[in-house]
C-alpha cells in the first residue's frame, strides 16, 4: 500500500471520524486506520453523546439514522453510603421538546460504526482491522505518514492526525505525547445489562424513547477517587464504575469485585433486578486535566480527543470534546493544505481554535478539580458514611427529640474528625476548584 | 433482592474475543516478578484477572485481556511488554 494521502488518521472514534467527515467533505484525500474488527469494536463510553457537537459535524445526523438509544430527559446524582444514599435529580420537558437530543445515550459499537459509515459516504477511506504501529519521518524529522501492522503497510501523508484514544502504545513508542502516569487516568469497567424496554420505562418513569442518567458517588468506590454511572439504553442499562488507577494500585481493589458490590446496593439492585449481563468491558478515562494536556500539534501532525487527554472530568464529557477537537483539527488541516504549509506553524490554527473554544476554556476552568478530588479521599469514605448516619437518625422516629438527635449527629461528625470548620473548608476548596 | 455475585470468569465468558495464537503481552523478566516486585499490583488491578500467581511464577492469560493498558503503566518495574493484538484480533465490543 505505497500510496500517498493528504491526511492519515489514526483511530476511528468520535475524534477521528469527525475529522474524516469534515476533510472528506472538503474533497481532501483522507484515510482512517482502525485497529478494531470494525469501528467501535474497542470503544466504550457511558455513553452519553451530545447532539450539539454531533450536529456541528453532521447536521442531518437524525435523518442519517444515527443509532440513538434514548433521549435523556432527566439527570440524577446520587451520594451513597454502604446501605443508603441521597438522590437529587432534574427533569425538564424542554429536553423532550425544544431541546430534544441535547443528550442521548448510544452504544459505541453501533454508533462508531454508523459514524464511520457516514465518513465513508463522504469519501474518506476507512480501513478497519489495521493497527498503526509506527510513524514515517521525512528528512527533516517531520511526521510523514504511518506504518501499519500489515505487510507493505506504509502510507505516506502530508498530515497525520492522532485520534487513537487514551491508551496509546504508539505514543509510548514514538513519543508524540507522554505515557500517562497511573494517577492521570481512571480505570473503568462497564456492563451492559439487558432488560425489556417496558421494564426500563416503568422503573425510570419515562416514555419509550426517553431516558435517565445517574452519576453515582460515595462509599461505592471504597475510599478511592472514583465514580459510577447508570444510564438507560433502549432495552438495556449501562452500569460502569471507575476509579483512579493509582488508587486501584494502592488500595488493592479488584475492579470486577467493585462492580459486583455496586450491583448489590439498595439504590441499584431494584433497578437492575432480573437483568442479564450481556458484556463486561474496561477502558481508561483521562484524568490529568488541563495541566496534563500535551503539545497538541507539531510538524506534520496533530492530536485530538482522548489521545490529547481532552476530558472534562466534572461533567463527564469526553465524546463532545473529541468531536469538537476532531472538527477543529480538520479545519486547521484544510487551511494548512491550502497554504501548502503543514509545519507546526502551518497547523497553528488548531491551537488557536481550541484555545478559543469551550474545549480548553472548560478544562482550564476546572484545572484544579482533579487534584481536589484525589486529595480528598474522605469524599468516598467517611463523609458519605456520616452523611448517611445523619439522615438515618433524623428519619428514624423513636421517641428521641430532634434536638437530641442533632446533638448526636454533631458528636458523630466530630468523632469522625469532621467539625463544621473542616466541612466548611472542604466545601470552599471544592467550590474553588471548579469556580 | 441480592443476586449471587458474578465471578470474573463468567463475566469474560460474555465477551466476544478473536484470540490470536501469539500473546500480545509479555513479561520482560519473569524472575523479577517473584523476586523484586513489591505488591505485585498486576494481580489485582487488572480488570480481567489476566495475571495469576502460580507456585513459582506469574502466568499471563492474555486471551481474556480487555486491552485497557493498566498493567503496562502500573507495573512498578515497567516489566510488561505491551502491544495491541494484531488488527481485528482481541476483544470486539458488542454494545460498547
Ligand atoms: C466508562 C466510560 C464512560 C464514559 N462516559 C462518557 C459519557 O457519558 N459522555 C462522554 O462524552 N464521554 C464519556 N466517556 C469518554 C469518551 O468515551 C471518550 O472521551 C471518547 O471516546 C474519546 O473519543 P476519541 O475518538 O478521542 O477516542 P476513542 O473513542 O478511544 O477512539 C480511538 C480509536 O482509535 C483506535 N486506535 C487506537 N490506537 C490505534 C492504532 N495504533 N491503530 C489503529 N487504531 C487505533 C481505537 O481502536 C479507537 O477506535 C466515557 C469513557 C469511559 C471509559
Ligand atoms: S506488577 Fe510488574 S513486576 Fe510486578 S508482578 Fe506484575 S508484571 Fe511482574
Ligand atoms: S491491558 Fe488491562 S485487561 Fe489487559 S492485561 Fe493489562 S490490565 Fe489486564
Amino acid at each position: 500500500m505505497k500510496e500517498t494521502f493528504d491526511v492519515a488518521i489514526v483511530g476511528a472514534g468520535p475524534a477521528g471520524i469527525s475529522a474524516a467527515c469534515i476533510l472528506a467533505e472538503a474533497g481532501i484525500k483522507t484515510i482512517v486506520f482502525e485497529r478494531g474488527e470494525y469501528p467501535g469494536a474497542k470503544n466504550l463510553s457511558g455513553a452519553v453523546l451530545y447532539g450539539h457537537n454531533l450536529a456541528q459535524v453532521l447536521p442531518d445526523y437524525i435523518e442519517r439514522g444515527c443509532p440513538v438509544e434514548r433521549n435523556i430527559v432527566e439527570s440524577r446524582i446520587w451520594y451513597l453510603s454502604k446501605d443508603g444514599g441521597y438522590s437529587i435529580g432534574y427533569r425538564d420537558r424542554i429536553f423532550a421538546g425544544e431541546r430534544k437530543f441535547n443528550a442521548v445515550t448510544v452504544g459505541r459499537a453501533k454508533f462508531d460504526r454508523w459514524f464511520a459509515e457516514q465518513a465513508r459516504k463522504k469519501g474518506a477511506l476507512v480501513v478497519p482491522a489495521t493497527v498503526v504501529v509506527d510513524l514515517l519521518r521525512n528528512e527533516r524529522g517531520w511526521v510523514a505518514g504511518v506504518v501499519t501492522g500489515r505487510a507493505d503497510g506504509e502510507v505516506q501523508a502530508k498530515v497525520t492526525l492522532f485520534a487513537d484514544g487514551i491508551n496509546s502504545p504508539l505514543a509510548r513508542k514514538t513519543g508524540f505525547r507522554a505515557e500517562p502516569k497511573p494517577e492521570q487516568v481512571s480505570l473503568a469497567v462497564k456492563e451492559c445489562i439487558e432488560l425489556p424496554a417496558e421494564v426500563i420505562d416503568q422503573r425510570f418513569n419515562v416514555g419509550r424513547e426517553e431516558g435517565v442518567t445517574a452519576e453515582i458517588l460515595g462509599e461505592i468506590t471504597e475510599g478511592m477517587d472514583g465514580i459510577a454511572v447508570l444510564y438507560t439504553n433502549r432495552s438495556s442499562l449501562s452500569l460502569a464504575i471507575g476509579a483512579n488507577l493509582a488508587d486501584f494500585r494502592d488500595h488493592k481493589k479488584k475492579p470486577y469485585e467493585l462492580i459486583e458490590q455496586l450491583k448489590q446496593h439498595p439504590m441499584l439492585a431494584p433497578l437492575i433486578a432480573g437483568g442479564k449481563s450481556l458484556e463486561y468491558i474496561a477502558h481508561w478515562l483521562p484524568e490529568g486535566g488541563y495541566d496534563a494536556i500535551p503539545k497538541l500539534y507539531g510538524d506534520g501532525y496533530l492530536i485530538a480527543g482522548d489521545s490529547a487527554l481532552l476530558f472534562n472530568a466534572l461533567h463527564r464529557e469526553g465524546n463532545n470534546l473529541a468531536m469538537a477537537s476532531g472538527k477543529m483539527a480538520a479545519e486547521a488541516i484544510i487551511e494548512a493544505l491550502k497554504r501548502d504549509d503543514c509545519s507546526r506553524r502551518g497547523l497553528a490554527g488548531y491551537g488557536d481554535r481550541l484555545a478559543d473554544s469551550f474545549v480548553l476554556k472548560d478544562m482550564k476552568k476546572y484545572r484544579r478539580f482533579g487534584k481536589f478530588r484525589y486529595e480528598h479521599k474522605e469524599l468516598y469514605g467517611p463523609l458519605p458514611h456520616l452523611a448517611g448516619e445523619a439522615a438515618r437518625e433524623m428519619l428514624t422516629v423513636n421517641g428521641v427529640s430532634k434536638k437530641q438527635k442533632q446533638k448526636l449527629i454533631m458528636q458523630h461528625l466530630r468523632q469522625g474528625k469532621f467539625g463544621l470548620l473542616r466541612l466548611a473548608r472542604l466545601a470552599w476548596q471544592g467550590w474553588r476548584s471548579v469556580k | 433482592m441480592t443476586t449471587k455475585p458474578m465471578k470474573i470468569e463468567d463475566k469474560l465468558f460474555l465477551d466476544r474475543f478473536k484470540v490470536d495464537t501469539e500473546s500480545h503481552l509479555r513479561l520482560v523478566d519473569g524472575e523479577k516478578c517473584v523476586k523484586e516486585c513489591e505488591g505485585q499490583p498486576c494481580l489485582y488491578l487488572c480488570p480481567a484477572n489476566v495475571y495469576r500467581l502460580e507456585v513459582d511464577r506469574i502466568s499471563v492469560n492474555y486471551e481474556g485481556c480487555l486491552e485497557c493498558g493498566s498493567c503496562r503503566i502500573a507495573c512498578p518495574l515497567l516489566n510488561i511488554e505491551w502491544r495491541f493484538p494484531k488488527g481485528g484480533f482481541g476483544i470486539a465490543h458488542k454494545f460498547g
